[in-house]
């Protein structure tokens, strides 16, 4: 099994290295939000080390979120080639068929974020190194969950003019509930309990409180607790779903 | 031997408008080293039949055994022992290569790295590919798509090759080059070819035997040869120097005529197998002393084959 993922994983990374231009789908939203929008938040919250603290981690959530739920469309690009029913023919074990392409996904979303994450620094990003690496980790244990759920979307739907509304109608109310841009606390009460059911707002949360390099805060806790059910479950979800429609 | 045995084969979907019986409890057998045709219209089942024997799609009903291994108990073990090429998919994705793409498939197939090399040096050539390893998959042509369709499927030497509509959409030098490296598949790997088709051309030049299925059912099973001579007969068109009406005894003397019809100086023969009549024939009209001007055999094609056992031309069909 670990030889198909590698396989499998191979295969999609040698692919979007030969089409960087992959590389910049996900990150030119948040590039234009870290660039356009980040200064106007300096001057709303003032001091720019901790607007930019909000901001990154919101704007990586925000990749996380359309660069793994988008990562479905691929595959129905896949299935019209006819990749996906000639690997299904092979005895290779259908998880590794999937988790070698979340993977590469993944490992793609760790880039952008380095990627974001380094062009955010001359903005004034101060950040704690080791925050920044758990938040990291916690960013690609996402990816993981969403790009294997949206795989299995993508193989449920079958093509892309249902594909794109149904995750653009997901990812939008998830990442405008999660504060990605300002956090939800400044909301009022019934836009506050609302997110709270969000499970990526704790995620936020604790990526938010990582960057700001404060290890005691509790968010850290929950947040991480909420990213790992979640990631779990949606990557079970996947799975079973891959599994299933491919006899 | 047979290598493939199905029995009871049925596949139904629920689609919006009801349920459809794609394929009907149908029975199959396939001899090790056969190249099988099915043949039919577009949604006579072809495909589902295949993506059946081929693990893709689970059957509603019915049990198989391909290359010894159990349909539905022993999936994987299926899956290593046959290739399956499917219809042809849409454009390949830039930043695929071929040479790449062969030995990933291998891989996922089970076999080593270096197997799957020593493989391509024996597969590619006998192809044509062996001069276009390194080439993008967007930038094959028609036919070269189709051979490197075929080499996917023959990476990890399957006892049985399943092959769907192979040669769809490519022109008839394509097509015919196609046909070549199918039928040496067969003669210099040995390997088992399973292929559907609705051209009846290459379903009379390449199947040994074939299977004709319409609405879900196979309608007929047996060598091209056999299905023409057992279903309408072949017509012998004679012309002689004076009126043919004279001729008609002497010819039904000398052949079993199923019908004979007389137009001017032609005769028109109607009998079972024009090639063995078409010598009486001949002796008869010398010793009767009739002069011969010309004279025609007829075979009947595939499509009158098709006419005759489903009420409907195959080829008003693919032009629809």
């Amino acid at each position: 099994m670990p030889t198909e993922t590698w396989v499998v994983f191979s295969r999609q990374m040698r692919q979007q290295i030969r089409n960087p231009v992959w590389l910049f789908f996900g990150i030119t939203q948040p590039l234009l939000f870290l660039l356009l929008f980040g200064p106007l938040l300096e001057k709303v919250l003032g001091g720019s080390g901790r607007s930019y603290a909000i901001l990154v981690p919101g704007l990586l959530l925000q990749l996380t979120i359309f660069s793994g739920g988008f990562a479905g469309f691929g595959i129905i690009q896949e299935l019209r080639e006819g990749v996906v029913e000639r690997q299904r023919v092979t005895p290779a074990r259908r998880l590794s068929l999937l988790m070698g392409r979340s993977l590469a996904d993944v490992v793609t979303i760790a880039v952008q974020s380095v990627l974001l994450i380094v062009v955010a620094i001359p903005f004034g990003l101060h950040a704690e190194l080791l925050g920044v690496l758990l938040a990291l980790l916690l960013v690609m244990l996402l990816s993981l969950g969403l790009t294997s759920a949206s795989y299995a979307m993508g193989l449920i739907l079958k093509d892309e003019d249902s594909f794109a509304p149904f995750t653009q109608g997901i990812t939008l109310p998830v990442m405008l509930l999660s504060g990605v841009l300002l956090p939800i606390d400044l909301g009022p009460a019934w836009l506050r309990h609302l997110s709270s059911v969000i499970p990526l707002k704790h995620t936020l949360d604790a990526l938010r409180a990582l960057f700001r390099g404060d290890y005691g805060d509790g968010d850290i806790v929950t947040g991480t607790a909420f990213t790992v059910a979640v990631a779990v479950l949606l990557t079970w979800w996947g799975s079973r779903q891959f599994q299933k429609s491919s006899a | 031997m047979s290598t493939i045995t199905a029995r009871g084969l049925t596949k139904t979907f629920r689609t919006k408008t009801g349920v459809v019986e794609a394929v009907k409890a149908i029975d199959l057998d396939v001899a090790a080293g056969e190249i099988v045709g099915l043949l039919g219209p577009n949604g006579a089942g072809k495909t589902t039949t295949l993506r059946m024997l081929t693990t893709v799609l689970a059957p509603t009903a019915g049990t198989a055994t391909v290359a010894g291994a159990d349909l539905l108990s022993d999936s994987r073990e299926v899956r290593r022992r046959i290739g399956y090429v499917a219809q042809i998919g849409s454009a390949p994705s830039p930043g695929t290569r071929l040479a790449e793409e062969l030995v990933a498939q291998a891989r996922l197939q089970g076999m080593t790295k270096s197997a799957a090399a020593a493989r391509l040096e024996v597969l590619l050539p006998k192809l044509d590919l062996g001069a276009i390893t390194g080439r993008a998959l967007s930038e094959l042509s028609g036919g070269q798509r189709r051979r490197f369709d075929i080499a996917l499927g023959l990476m990890h030497e399957p006892q049985i090759v399943f092959l769907d509509e192979p040669t769809t959409g490519l022109d008839p030098q394509s097509r015919a080059n196609l046909w070549d490296h199918i039928r040496s598949l067969r003669d210099e790997l040995g390997v088992t070819v399973v292929i559907t088709t609705h051209y009846l051309d290459e379903a009379d030049v390449l199947a040994d035997r074939l299977l004709v299925m319409d609405h879900g059912v196979i309608v007929a099973n047996d060598t091209s040869e056999a299905l023409k001579a057992r279903v309408s007969g072949d017509v012998i068109t004679v012309e002689l120097g004076a009126d043919a009406a004279r001729a008609e005894s002497a010819i039904r003397t000398a052949v079993d005529v199923r019908s004979l019809t007389v137009e001017g100086n032609r005769v028109h023969v109607t009998v079972e197998r024009g090639d063995i009549a078409v010598a009486p024939l001949l002796r008869a009209i010398d010793a009767n002393g009739f002069a011969l001007a010309s004279i025609n055999v007829a075979r009947p094609t595939l499509d009158d084959v098709f006419l005759d056992l489903t009420g409907r031309s195959l080829r008003e069909e693919d032009v629809a």
